[in-house]
């Protein structure tokens, strides 16, 4: 078993950073939202759904399909629908779970749990007794 | 923008390494201060599993034992789909220092991709332009 203590290579920050930007204008949450909830769709379609002009969606689609998050296909009377894909959602993924994962939310929680189970109070400099109220467990 | 790989802590606890190191590998322990409630099979390649009360399940496979200095695990990484392959690796080192335990937790793992996740992620865009290029020569022809 190896784990590798190296950052992720360029290619994949960049690919997560693609995402991230995706992700950061509203529109575009709106049209990876209705495709996500309705399936592939083409841009008349989500002109129709969205509260937005084909030609904006159509340049929001240029960027969503370089960030690889839609493909293109061919639809119904050679209409280009677009598809959700969600390989590079995970791997922008990986980067929030390590930001999620809360071990100091953690390790205050065991703090807290050992104290307790003292029964006379710990006074050496290490640690003075916590006044934190009781934590609720850290979930993952 | 930088990957983390790694999480490191480090925390200085008043209690004893035997005491700590009862909080991190007993179900008892871990049921307190991690989760709701928890089950351990305490030996390498022996499995635990982490519920909350809201619903979240964690299923550990122990790695390391070595009372009372070094318990380590795997867990699937919190976020990716569950039939997602990838694990992070958790180590708790445990060091005396005078009465207490100087605690070290090392979470690492989070930057791996399989080979095939590094393509697949790239690959579906390329597929979609090639497709979408085609329908361009088909139009151009049909004209």
């Amino acid at each position: 078993m190896s784990w590798s203590t190296t950052s992720m290579p360029p290619e994949i920050e960049a690919l997560a950073e693609q995402v991230f930007v995706a992700l950061a204008d509203p529109t575009r949450r709106s049209i990876l939202a209705a495709l996500a909830s309705g399936g592939p769709a083409t841009a008349t379609d989500l002109a129709v759904q969205l509260p937005i002009s084909r030609q904006a969606i159509a340049k929001h689609m240029a960027l969503l399909a370089d960030a690889g998050l839609v493909t293109a296909e061919a639809g119904e009377r050679r209409r280009v629908r677009y598809r959700l894909r969600s390989a590079p959602m995970q791997v922008a993924q990986q980067f929030l779970a390590a930001l999620a994962r809360d071990w100091d939310g953690a390790l205050d929680a065991l703090q807290d749990h050992l104290d307790q189970r003292t029964e006379l109070p710990v006074t050496t400099k290490l640690g003075s007794p916590r006044g934190r109220p009781g934590r609720k467990p850290v979930q993952p | 923008m930088g990957f983390p790989d790694r999480i490191e802590r480090t925390v200085q606890v008043a209690h004893p390494p035997a005491k700590v190191w009862a909080a991190l590998t007993t179900a008892e322990g871990l049921g307190s201060w991690f989760g709701h409630k928890a089950s351990i099979d305490l030996r390498p390649g022996g499995s635990a599993s982490m519920t909350w009360d809201h619903g979240l399940t964690a299923e550990l496979r122990v790695e390391r034992v070595e009372e009372p200095t070094v318990f380590g695990f795997t867990w699937h990484i919190y976020g990716l789909p569950d039939d997602d392959p990838r694990r992070t690796y958790v180590e708790f080192t445990l060091e005396a220092v005078g009465e207490g335990t100087r605690l070290t937790v090392v979470e690492s793992g989070f930057a791996q991709l399989p080979d095939d996740a590094y393509r697949k992620a790239y690959d579906g865009n390329t597929d979609g332009w090639a497709r979408e290029l085609g329908e361009l020569v088909d139009y151009l022809d049909a004209a």
